[in-house]
């Protein structure tokens, strides 16, 4: 298969792939978030309901994180 | 891949192409487009859950009423218990949002249909709803008091400045995570589904595998759903009360 595009394409391509490694950093944080809320919930079950909300907002501001690698990936693919 | 014609063609981004409705002329912002039309779609679903569900409003609801009851008592409880007591006067405009978001996730799950909040441009304009309103309630309700929510009282002194840099650059992300965090779910899920129904076209008989799989991701899919148009709900809730009592 012949390689085309240029070096910068190549360039875009590989940081785009790159920055999307920091997806795996929001995926452990997302992961920690729900883990503890699950161990805290079977420790006092009664508790758990009325946390919930709290579990959605842990688990939105670590995914931001992961959004901003994303944002970059596509930053890198479409906007440069 | 380009190179072999016969073999895997996946376009999965396909689908998120804004077209005019009728004929191919340029795409202006009047233009009748698939994602008008199915916004409109968004909007008409959201009236027949809530409107026609509730049309009868009798003391024992049937399916229809219990389901537009639980969703208006389900947002009512998250901006009473997240928000405070004193946010529910904004509460009309966080249900139309939910409800919108909800109603546009949803259609989009159906095949050959548009998912509007999949594109950046639909999410930014909600989010930065929320953030601008958000922040002029603030203005207008503690004048500059509000910029308290900046300067933390409870840290050390020495500490204060550098965490008010940082929670003014973490306000001011604050639409840029809101909206991409909902159109990123989606578009991700859907490409997700393309790429799995890619499969099942060039597998021939093998493609039961792909199949079923397609058919869990849809189920998950349908979960996101709902859990993204909650998360824009709630967080809209959490600007709200940060708004309202911005001490810390």
């Amino acid at each position: 298969m012949a390689i085309e595009g240029d070096i910068t394409t190549m360039g875009q391509m590989i940081g785009a792939g790159l920055a999307c490694t920091g997806m795996g950093g929001a995926a452990i944080g997302v992961g920690h978030v729900a883990g503890n809320y699950l161990s805290g919930a079977l420790r006092n079950p009664s508790a758990a309901a009325s946390q919930t909300a709290m579990l959605f907002i842990g688990i939105a501001f670590a995914e931001a994180f992961g959004i901003f690698s994303f944002l970059v990936a596509l930053l890198l693919m479409f906007a440069l | 891949m380009a190179t072999e014609e016969s073999g895997l063609q996946i376009h999965p981004m396909d689908q998120f192409t804004v077209k005019p409705l009728f004929g191919d002329g340029p795409l202006m912002w009047y233009t009748p487009s698939n994602a008008t039309l199915w916004m409109f779609f968004a909007v008409l679903s959201a009236v027949a859950f809530l409107v026609l569900g509730t049309r009868h409003r009798s003391v024992v609801p049937g399916r229809a009423q219990m389901a537009a009851e639980m969703a208006y008592l389900f947002v009512r409880n998250m901006v009473e218990n997240v928000a405070g007591k004193d946010a529910l006067k904004f509460f009309p405009y966080i249900m139309t949002v939910f409800i919108f978001i909800a109603m546009a996730n949803i259609l989009g799950l159906i095949p050959t249909s548009f998912t509007t909040t999949s594109h950046i441009a639909v999410t930014a304009v909600l989010a930065l709803t929320v953030f601008i309103s958000v922040t002029v309630i603030g203005f207008v309700k503690h004048g500059l008091g509000f910029l308290g929510l900046f300067w933390i009282s409870s840290a050390p002194l020495p500490l204060r400045p550098v965490l008010a840099v940082i929670e003014l650059m973490s306000y001011f992300v604050r639409p840029v995570s809101h909206s991409i965090r909902l159109a990123g779910n989606m578009m991700a899920g859907h490409a997700m589904i393309k790429v799995f129904a890619a499969f099942a076209g060039v597998l021939g008989l093998g493609a039961f595998v792909p199949i079923v799989a397609i058919s869990a991701v849809y189920a998950l899919e349908l979960l996101v759903a709902c859990i993204q148009a909650y998360v824009f709900t709630i967080l809209t809730c959490v600007y709200l009360r940060d708004a309202l009592h911005p001490s810390h």
